[in-house]
């Protein structure tokens, strides 16, 4: 019976170590897949609108171009102004997250995002230095576009992404993409603001404790693989 | 009352006082232009340190506009002091030079002549401010070019579009012209009880500078006199660069967050002018002039 019971295991952790490695495969190709067909894009330039929702910033909506460029050159340029995105250079175009060939992709089940069925892959890193420690995508495997990330960083922590799709899907590229990404408290000297009267309410000063961040980008339109010279990226 | 003023500014201007302010002022602003200018990177990124901490801030931060709001920030806070020497002086000075009572032997009412002396007064002190718009704003818009702002307040930051500033310096500039012509009112006021300029003049310093500790310090037993001390709402100007938000949190062009807090300022800023004026006139028609 003992021995029954040894073999039994024996073969269950074979059977599970299997099945394991087969779904990590799998996750692997399915991401190559989505991968292949982001690399249909050498380079864009996007028009478009952001919009930063953080508690303690008050900021207008502002005009953008997004620039990109194989592998993971980004640039966000706001026409006649600042722009504010979320620190740490989290990209917002998901080919330079799966650029890197040194991960290891492994299904961890199933999800339904804005009523499409998409699969839980995480992404982990094979270099023990990177920045990203881990990557969950969810991927809507029948149109290979990824409609969620959640990146969590060593040193920026964790920031979600969701995208929408719309009339450029063919080439994995987004109509929207919601940023959420968690802040630090944020609290300037009087000395250095020279403001010594109280700053409002104390309801008021509540409200700009909420810790999740917002950043909103809504692509009117693409230029797709038409050349884009380094010097933007500088 | 216009030859009089006349004679008045021609008085004021005669003076080599007069331009010390203009210098000190000229001096200042060049020294904080060409210090930002060598390391505005630096100081732009010990000032947005904190943000740093969690966001990516990309753009031309040290601009005219962030420039022009340092400047006036550190300032508006001194010109007072530049401002009491000429308006303490206006009557103690005459009364030093032993010319008061003569000017007084021409038929023209002391009310007359009192009213052309604070205007005289004022007429200096909104010039200096024009000077001070013209070195702070417009010479640092042609130094640093103009972007959008980053104005850091105590627990927020507003960022301001390019194209919603330049009406909010206008409106800061005729607000701090209001502040400035309360401390020029209050100089004049103190300047009918003696008859040299120094007393008046040190004695306009010192109330300005311990009324603006009292203003700033955070005291609960300080914060029950706050609202009636002037220099509480000399500093009113910075409402000018706090902007209204949306449901979503996106600023609204053209707004202001605390317009009352500005109105009521800018009546108790009044109130002070017509009450140190007031107070002026009153006190000289009663005055036994014997100098």
């Amino acid at each position: 019976m003992k021995q029954f019971s040894k073999i039994f295991f024996c073969t269950s952790l074979f059977v599970f170590s299997f099945s394991f490695a087969v779904n990590a495969q799998d996750m692997t190709a399915l991401v190559q897949k989505v991968k292949a067909k982001l690399d249909l894009v050498n380079d864009y330039v996007a028009d478009g609108k952001m919009k930063t929702d953080v508690a303690f910033i008050k900021a207008p909506v502002g005009k953008i171009k997004l620039y990109f460029k194989k592998p993971n050159l980004i640039k966000i340029k706001r026409d006649n102004g600042i722009s504010v995105l979320p620190k740490g250079g989290i990209s917002v175009n998901m080919s330079s997250v799966i650029a890197s060939k040194d991960y290891v992709a492994l299904f961890s089940g199933d999800a339904v995002i804005d009523g499409i069925k998409t699969k839980i892959v995480k992404l982990l890193p094979m270099n023990e230095n990177s920045e990203i420690i881990l990557t969950t995508l969810y991927i809507d495997e029948p149109n290979l576009l990824i409609k969620k990330a959640v990146t969590t960083t060593k040193e920026n922590g964790t920031y979600e992404m969701e995208f929408f799709y719309g009339q450029f899907a063919n080439y994995g590229l987004p109509d929207k993409v919601i940023f959420a990404f968690n802040t630090k408290d944020y609290k300037m000297p009087k000395g250095i603001t020279l403001e010594f009267d109280d700053d409002g309410k104390p309801s008021e000063k509540d409200k700009l404790k909420n810790k999740k961040g917002r950043v909103e980008i809504t692509y009117s339109s693409y230029i797709i693989n038409k050349g884009i010279d380094d010097s933007i990226f500088k | 009352m216009w030859t009089l003023l006349q004679i008045e500014l021609y008085k004021i201007f005669r003076r080599p006082r007069t331009y010390i302010a203009f210098v000190a002022i000229t001096a200042l602003i060049t020294i904080v232009q060409l210090g930002l200018k060598v390391d505005g990177k630096e100081y732009a990124a010990f000032v947005m340190a904190d943000l740093s901490n969690t966001l990516q801030i990309d753009g031309k931060i040290v601009n005219g506009y962030f420039v022009c709001y340092v400047l006036l920030q550190l300032l508006l806070v001194h010109v007072p002091l530049l401002i009491a020497l000429i308006a303490a002086d206006m009557i103690s000075g005459e009364a030093n030079m032993g010319t008061l009572r003569l000017m007084l032997t021409k038929p023209i009412g002391r009310t007359q002549f009192i009213l052309a002396k604070f205007f005289a007064a004022c007429i200096y002190t909104i010039l200096l401010l024009i000077w001070l718009a013209i070195l702070a704003l417009f010479v640092s818009m042609l130094i640093f070019g103009t972007d959008d702002m980053f104005v850091l307040k105590n627990n927020y930051a507003v960022q301001i579009e390019s194209a919603d500033i330049f009406w909010r310096y206008a409106g800061a500039f005729c607000f701090a012209c209001l502040a400035m012509i309360t401390v020029a009112a209050l100089g004049f006021f103190l300047s009918q009880f003696a008859e040299n300029s120094i007393g008046p003049i040190v004695a306009t310093m010192s109330v300005i500078i311990f009324f603006t500790i009292l203003s700033t310090m955070s005291i609960p037993i300080f914060n029950l006199i706050k609202p009636y001390l002037f220099t509480t709402h000399m500093v009113a100007w910075k409402e000018f660069f706090d902007v209204k938000v949306n449901a979503d949190n996106e600023t609204i062009r053209g707004t202001i967050q605390r317009p009352d807090k500005l109105i009521n300022s800018s009546l108790i800023l009044l109130a002070h002018i017509v009450l140190f004026v007031g107070a002026s006139i009153y006190v000289f028609k009663k005055k036994d002039v014997l100098s």
